[in-house]
């Protein structure tokens, strides 16, 4: 088993975020976690990076315990996390980020790779600042070429699809389409698309602050999401 | 010590001083012992070596100390550099250099002062340089300061620039002063004719008690002149830094400033822009943005496995770039 969640809790301002979460991850999985707005899917996966503290429950990662742990030691244990809103910097280039991922001297025609791999014309974007001067698409593709070029045994996206066009949206499905295969090791990802969730070797579905329901794509999407979900907002479903 | 022309550095000093020269000149102007273009290198307030070319002339004043540079019009690409070190405790040394700039030359100036002062006496350097461009001149000047040495004497820098461009002329300045001056007042003027641009951009890194001011004062006279004041700094421990910028569209005009600072611990930093708009047609604008680092640019570096020490190294140096 890559990760263990053992009986997590969260609860902040008297609300439980997470309410005693239990979840395994296994080795070379495609696990997609979805659930309406406020069900602490982002809170979890914060918690698994180390970026938030649960107030009782442990963590297993690769073996070890890591529940206390920092977020680079967990970095370093071989964990990449991908930011719902990817952090801008000033000064601080695209090529000065992916060396810093990649955790050793690259070129520019590696980094070049990485970033025509997220759709980006490599040559116009390797020396920019990682700033305002980019758009909201252009710093997510950015964001994921920094996990990507991790190379982690877990790699996790926070909602990649949060606050971006439909137009940028549509590649950057197809791109998770394609990564998937690519990327070693397994991967969490926040999702609240079809085509995503299609692709997943497994669905975590959340409510409340709990783990409502685990399986597959047939018995999450099909049963769980498209037939009860579409059936409240549709008056003609019998 | 005699002025030598058109040779290179030969030095009689003991070993350790001429180490000391190197490391100074090198942080200060890219030293790497050879020379291309015209130069002067002042030591302790003292011309020691110098080179001029077929298009650059270097003059000493006789009224006062200092240096007046001529660039014939349409010099293209030339290089000078004017470095100034000191490594004498106790001495204040005060320099007037005018550079004067023909019409349509294209040159890039670097100057630079760097002390090292291993005593108790103060050690000070005020370089008061003047540019005068002509009609279509292109000038990057390039300035840097650095202190360094055990002692507690002070180490203090106190540049002037002022900068008068004709028309169709740009100068565009790059100042920094990253590592080991404890006082330093910086002031910068700048008078600009029709279709002129003046670009300064400013690094600026406290920490100790070391104090830094920087005073901006451009005015934009001539149609269509333009100037970006950009100022990052970074202060830390207990210094103080204060930027202070006063721009003037006297005509059709535009200018950006932008002041934007990292504190950290215990410093402090003030910022008071003042833009003025004396005509209809002035177009000016100012930014000031004062805090510490944010806190998601540390997780976001931390994630890739860097510590919280390293992040905010890398996040300071990109900042200071």
């Amino acid at each position: 088993m890559l990760l263990e969640l053992n009986d997590i809790c969260f609860t902040r301002d008297n609300k439980k975020i997470l309410d005693h979460i239990n979840l395994n991850i296994d080795i070379e999985k495609f696990v997609a976690i979805t659930g309406p707005n406020g069900s602490g899917k982002s809170t979890l996966v914060k918690i698994i990076m180390g970026i938030e503290k649960p107030d009782s429950g442990k963590i297993v990662f690769d073996g070890k315990d890591i529940t206390n742990m920092s977020i680079n030691e967990r970095a370093k244990l071989g964990m990449s996390f991908a930011f719902q809103q990817p952090v801008k910097f000033k000064g601080i280039t695209v090529f000065d980020l992916l060396k810093i991922s990649a955790q050793k001297d690259i070129n520019k025609a590696e980094a070049c790779e990485v970033l025509s791999k997220v759709g980006l014309c490599a040559k116009e974007y390797v020396d920019r600042e990682v700033n305002d001067s980019l758009s909201g698409g252009e710093l997510k593709r950015i964001e994921i070429a920094t996990v990507v070029l991790r190379g982690a045994k877990l790699t996790i996206f926070d909602e990649p699809e949060a606050g971006i066009d439909l137009w940028s949206f549509n590649n950057l499905i197809d791109i998770f389409e394609k990564l998937s295969q690519e990327i070693k090791g397994s991967t969490i990802i926040i999702s609240h698309q079809e085509r995503i969730l299609k692709i997943a070797d497994e669905i975590v579905l959340m409510r409340a602050g709990k783990i409502e329901k685990v399986g597959n794509s047939t018995e999450i999407l099909e049963k769980e999401i498209l037939n009860k979900e579409c059936c409240k907002l549709n008056i003609n479903c019998k | 010590m005699a002025i030598k022309e058109n040779q290179d550095t030969q030095n009689n000093n003991e070993f350790s001083e001429e180490q000391i020269d190197k490391k100074l000149l090198s942080e200060i102007s890219d030293y790497d012992g050879i020379r291309n273009g015209a130069y002067n290198i002042r030591k302790n307030g003292q011309g020691v070596e110098r080179k001029i070319t077929e298009n650059i002339n270097i003059v000493t004043k006789e009224d006062k100390p200092g240096i007046d540079i001529y660039v014939k019009e349409n010099t293209k690409f030339e290089f000078v550099h004017i470095p100034v070190i000191i490594t004498e405790s106790g001495l204040n040394d005060v320099v007037y250099n005018d550079f004067h700039i023909g019409k349509n030359a294209n040159v890039i100036i670097v100057a630079g002062c760097g002390i090292h002062n291993d005593h108790h006496a103060d050690s000070q350097h005020d370089g008061i340089h003047r540019f005068f461009l002509e009609e279509g001149a292109k000038v990057k000047y390039i300035e840097k300061h650095y202190g360094e040495g055990n002692g507690d004497g002070k180490r203090i820098l106190n540049p002037v620039t002022e900068v008068y461009l004709k028309s169709g002329s740009t100068l565009e300045m790059e100042s920094s002063q990253i590592k080991g001056v404890d006082s330093t007042i910086r002031e910068t003027k700048g008078v600009l004719e029709d279709n002129t641009n003046f670009i300064v951009t400013e690094k600026i890194m406290t920490h100790g008690v070391q104090k830094a001011e920087t005073i901006f004062d451009v005015q934009l006279n001539g149609e269509n002149a333009s100037t970006h004041v950009t100022s990052r700094s970074v202060a830390t421990d207990e210094s103080y830094q204060h930027f202070k910028s006063k721009i003037y569209g006297n005509t059709k005009c535009f200018a950006h400033s932008e002041c934007d600072a990292i504190i950290k611990d215990n410093a402090k930093v003030k910022a008071t822009p003042e833009i003025t708009a004396n005509n209809v047609e002035a177009n000016l604008i100012h930014e000031a943005a004062i805090g510490k680092i944010a806190g998601e640019q540390l997780v976001k570096l931390m994630t890739l496995g860097l510590s919280e020490k390293e992040a905010e190294e890398q996040i300071i140096n990109g900042f200071l770039r």
